[in-house]
């Protein structure tokens, strides 16, 4: 992957598949390290499942036997010196995922974030029901959105009508220019 | 600053096309997002159908969706057309450039762009 944002992405699509109502991506930068984290309420896995995660070859997938996913994900955290950690519960009363992901920036082989904005457009448009939280906490200050807030307002207009996908659009490139002018 | 009123006159503006919308997506245009799709550039492709589909009015009349692994990723991005009454149309090798002229050509003016379907590429 070219991008972070596009193993995030990649990843969250985990999360819709796991049907969870309430998806989480948290982005954790400090000087030079860099914490993705992603959580959520969706169906989790088995602890085989979990085990087997990171394994290329182990995949829910059914059009073939192979899934790059989370090992694509593991792999460009470990190359820049960071880390990789995948929880999971599938107990019906205590159900979800989250999976964690280390950086150092100023490693030669970390990939850059990229477009982080179109990351989010595709995943709030694709899964308009689904409760999106997103933050960006940086040295700079803190991107927020959170899509229940702007249902309260929106009332029956879903999240993936046009106008309201090119207002998250632009709010998160209003609240990412003002992080970088500080 | 962008503020919570303008989703709110988005909201106003909407009441009546709401249920315009309802019965509609004739044309259901499904771009593939697995990791495969990803990693080949279908971020850009997808983006690139719902603001041209937009720009072209053709909002009531075509939904833009996305799916997992299509099964040809030497091909991704793959993007199929779905119509009804007519065969499924399979784009392969998408760009945003490509995705516009699909929109123009294709969904707007019903003519199948040959040269960049399936069945040219393996042709």
């Amino acid at each position: 992957m070219k991008e972070l944002s596009l193993n995030i992405l990649d990843v969250a699509k985990n999360s819709v598949k796991a049907c969870a109502t309430q998806i989480h991506i948290n982005l954790e930068e400090t000087e030079n390290r860099l914490v993705l984290t992603i959580t959520d309420n969706g169906c989790g896995m088995s602890r085989e499942q979990v085990a087997n995660v990171t394994d290329p070859f182990f995949t829910t997938r059914t059009t073939r036997n192979v899934g790059m996913g989370i090992p694509l994900l593991k792999l460009a955290a470990e190359q820049t010196g960071g880390s990789f950690e995948i929880t999971s519960s599938d107990s019906p009363d205590d159900h979800g995922t989250q999976l964690s992901a280390w950086f150092y920036t100023d490693h030669i082989d970390f990939t850059p974030l990229g477009d982080i904005i179109s990351t989010l457009t595709a995943l709030i448009g694709g899964s308009p029901d689904i409760d999106w939280f997103f933050t960006h906490s940086a040295p700079g200050g803190t991107v927020e959105l959170s899509t229940p807030e702007l249902r309260e307002v929106l009332g029956d207009v879903p999240l993936d009508n046009y106008e309201v996908l090119k207002w998250i659009e632009e709010y998160l490139r209003e609240g990412y220019n003002s992080i970088h002018n500080q | 600053m962008k503020s919570l009123a303008e989703l709110a006159a988005i909201r106003e503006k909407m009441k009546d096309k709401v249920v315009l919308r309802e019965g509609s997506g004739d044309i259901r245009v499904v771009v593939g997002m697995a990791t495969c799709g990803i990693a080949a550039g279908a971020r850009p492709v997808l983006n690139a159908f719902v603001e041209k589909v937009n720009e072209a009015g053709l909002t009531d009349k075509v939904t833009v969706s996305q799916t997992g692994c299509i099964g040809v990723c030497q091909f991704e991005p793959v993007v199929e057309v779905f119509e009804a009454g007519k065969e499924k149309v399979t784009y392969v090798k998408m760009t945003a450039e490509k995705a516009a002229e699909v929109v123009e050509k294709h969904l707007k003016g019903g003519e199948v762009i040959s040269e960049y379907t399936i069945t040219n590429a393996i042709s």
